[in-house]
């Protein structure tokens, strides 16, 4: 079928990130040799790999599953394409009889399937919330694709995007001086708009915040508002910040590859900038994945971050930030402001199953939703099977939001579509907000093929933005 | 001879779960990567393991009727198991007695509950899909062992004196001699291959549910730098 595996890497994408141009010569052997290094070096793969009983528990959880309906895309099949290669050469039972324990030869139509599966997972974790064991199949997909980028198998769009990063500094490709004309123009904007001088300033050293968002909000609709929002929270409570030309992503698509090496790397920029620009704080924009590796991993890539102030946790959400103040009073929201619309919330999958916001556990579900009553009038929760740690991923993450893939995604954000589609029907809601710069591209592009206007999505800091009073004065800062 | 086969099994029994659990140890975890909402402390943690093990919870918010078939064998299974300790341990202890109804009760329930997860695993597109011949083989010696001890309990009922000298001699290591009631020989035997397969198997989901990444880490990586081993300083 058209639009259900992605484009292979070339040479010039997959050299810059250290792995091999072409597919190696030996590569089976060296695939296996490969799988065997991962399985010392990732206990989550040598666990998950022994003690999956196939209950059954997950096969009908996972969106891309529901959508497609191909077996191959139940999280417990996905992971036997490995497990089954796995059994073949590090189990006595596969050794000994592969037909009895179905363990499979690493050949062409193993690794073909790799290809096509390993890249129709999203890496959402919904499967583990259910699974008895919390087997991931995130973790396994990452190993998969680091053995097939290990024997020059790459994944086009995701090298490439990695590519750009090292070279530019963003996942969009956008040099320094676009992007410095780019907030001229909207520190312009903002001025037509409200009469303040909102500022949105670069490579600023001793600004308090590095504030490291995802480029999408530099460049595209529904992003930008969120982007003002957060500057306009900057402006309001009186704390200085900057943007990073080089460090201006937020997201790391190391991550989705599973190199650990570039996972490392990626995120070593923000710590560095962060240094020579000598801020006290970072604080991250609305982007899913890059809050799973910020939070969960920036201290164990290049922490401790001992040169920031020790009050603030490190990283920062911009949804804890602007809570936080709007907790002691620093922020004033006139919620008439969003009376047009009634919100309902999407939870991203990285951010809902992956990290948290606040000091207690489920902070990423009560912090956002805070937020979103303090800024509206009328919230909505949709069917309880698809929001919090159940929630449905949008179809595009882990990865996959590109083109040739389409038909994957346009799958894949089904079950989502179909809850949002009854709180639509039922509530009258008219309003996606969430936090993820991928899901808001995804939804953004589904949204008018199953006729929801393209509009009815945006980020919570587009609520910040529309109900947020400036130069109005409540409290102290 | 079936003394022999009884060491040999016990022997690759324990050294082998050993060596699975050894490399589960000493395999790093290099990210922090639990399944959240987690534990921000690890008594939490530690409750969050109690209540997998316990209760099933994760699989009772998957899906509820693996859940309950699950469930009934493996708590019967434990009931059964503790009342097998009769036949290892001189002298009795009073409180067998009482536990002695519940554990006959569990060995019908286990045997419900097996009979349940095979149907089912049979039964639905999705789990016939993914199983193997391995998947129903373990069900299958699983049934077998209940059925043959249930018979032995019902219908023909062994020289349990001879069974437990016997028994009793073999986890002493004082060697024994075999019984001569063959469905006890049948029932022994096969316990012995479900020890020789456990440690190859995914039976070492007993062993391995306590070292999974997305449930035994605490959800605190602003707060504690968690260090990956192997990591390469940039």
């Amino acid at each position: 079928m058209a639009h259900l595996r992605p484009y292979p890497a070339a040479e010039k994408h997959m050299t810059p990130l250290d792995f091999p141009g072409t597919r190696v010569e030996n590569w089976q052997q060296k695939g296996i040799e490969k799988l065997g290094e991962m399985l010392h070096k990732y206990r989550s793969l040598q666990v998950y790999m022994d003690i999956c009983v196939k209950c059954g528990a997950c096969a009908d959880k996972c969106h891309y599953y529901l959508g497609t309906g191909d077996p191959n895309n139940m999280p417990v099949q996905r992971a036997e394409l490995l497990r089954s290669v796995y059994r073949r050469y590090f189990t006595p039972a596969g050794k000994l009889f592969p037909k009895l324990v179905r363990a499979t030869d690493f050949d062409e139509t193993a690794l073909q399937k790799w290809f096509t599966y390993f890249h129709q997972c999203s890496q959402c974790r919904r499967c583990s919330v259910f699974c008895p064991y919390g087997i991931d199949t995130a973790e396994i997909s990452m190993a998969a694709r680091e053995i097939m980028d290990a024997i020059g198998v790459g994944h086009k769009y995701t090298t490439e995007i990695v590519g750009k990063v090292h070279a530019i500094g963003n996942n969009l490709g956008i040099p320094g001086p676009a992007l410095t004309g780019t907030l001229q123009f909207l520190e312009d904007d903002l001025l037509d708009n409200t009469g303040h001088e909102i500022r949105l300033p670069l490579d600023q050293e001793g600004a308090d915040v590095l504030l490291v968002a995802p480029s999408a909000d530099f460049f595209s609709e529904p992003h930008i508002s969120s982007l003002m929002g957060y500057a306009k929270v900057f402006h309001q409570a009186g704390i200085s910040f900057t943007i990073s030309s080089f460090a201006s992503e937020a997201a790391n698509f190391g991550m989705f590859i599973g190199s650990f090496a570039q996972k490392q790397k990626i995120a070593k920029r923000i710590a560095d900038k962060a240094r020579e620009l000598r801020v006290k704080r970072i604080v991250v924009g609305e982007c899913g994945h890059a809050w799973r590796v910020a939070y969960s991993f920036w201290n164990t890539l290049n922490g401790p971050f001992d040169f920031l102030d020790p009050n603030y946790p490190v990283p920062q959400h911009i949804c804890e930030f602007t809570h936080q103040l709007n907790e002691r009073g620093a922020l004033v929201f006139d919620k008439e402001a969003n009376d047009d619309l009634t919100v309902t919330f999407h939870d991203s999958c990285n951010v809902a199953r992956a990290s948290r916001m606040g000091p207690s556990a489920g902070g990423q579900f009560e912090i956002p939703r805070a937020l979103i009553r303090a800024t509206t009038n009328k919230f909505v929760e949709m069917d309880a099977d698809t929001i919090r740690e159940r929630t449905f991923c949008c179809g595009g993450g882990g990865g996959l939001l590109t083109d040739e893939l389409m038909d994957l995604r346009v799958r894949g954000v089904l079950p989502r579509i179909t809850a949002l589609k009854r709180v639509m029907e039922e509530d009258g809601v008219n309003y996606v907000a969430l936090i993820c710069a991928i899901c808001k591209a995804q939804f953004n592009k589904m949204f008018p093929m199953y006729g929801i206007p393209m509009e009815a999505v945006g980020g919570v800091h587009a609520l910040v933005n529309n109900a947020i009073q400036i130069g109005a004065k409540r409290g102290i800062v | 001879m079936l003394a022999l086969i009884a060491y040999l099994a016990l022997l690759t029994f324990v050294l082998g779960f050993g060596w699975r659990i050894w490399t589960y140890w000493r395999s790093p975890a290099p990210l922090k990567i639990p399944t959240t909402p987690a534990p921000v402390c690890k008594s939490g943690v530690v409750w969050r393991l109690f209540t997998e093990v316990a209760f099933f919870n994760s699989l009772f918010k998957g899906n509820k009727w693996t859940w309950l078939g699950g469930y009934l064998f493996h708590a019967a299974l434990a009931l059964v198991l503790i009342r097998h300790l009769r036949y290892f341990v001189q002298p009795l202890p009073e409180a067998f007695a009482y536990i002695q109804i519940a554990g006959i009760v569990a060995g019908l329930a286990m045997v419900g509950g097996l009979g349940f997860l095979l149907v089912r695993r049979f039964w639905v597109d999705r789990t016939r899909y993914i199983s193997s011949f391995a998947d129903y083989a373990i069900l299958v010696l699983l049934l077998a062992i209940g059925i043959s001890g249930l018979l032995m309990q019902f219908v023909f009922r062994p020289d349990i004196v001879e069974i437990k000298s016997a028994m009793l001699g073999w986890v002493t290591f004082q060697g024994f001699s075999t019984p001569e009631d063959a469905l006890f020989v049948v029932h022994f035997l096969l316990v012995l291959v479900l020890m020789v397969i456990f440690p190859f198997s995914k039976l070492m989901h007993l062993g391995g549910i306590f070292f999974s990444p997305t449930r035994n880490q605490v959800d605190n990586p602003r707060e504690q730098k968690h260090v990956n081993p192997w990591a390469v300083a940039e």
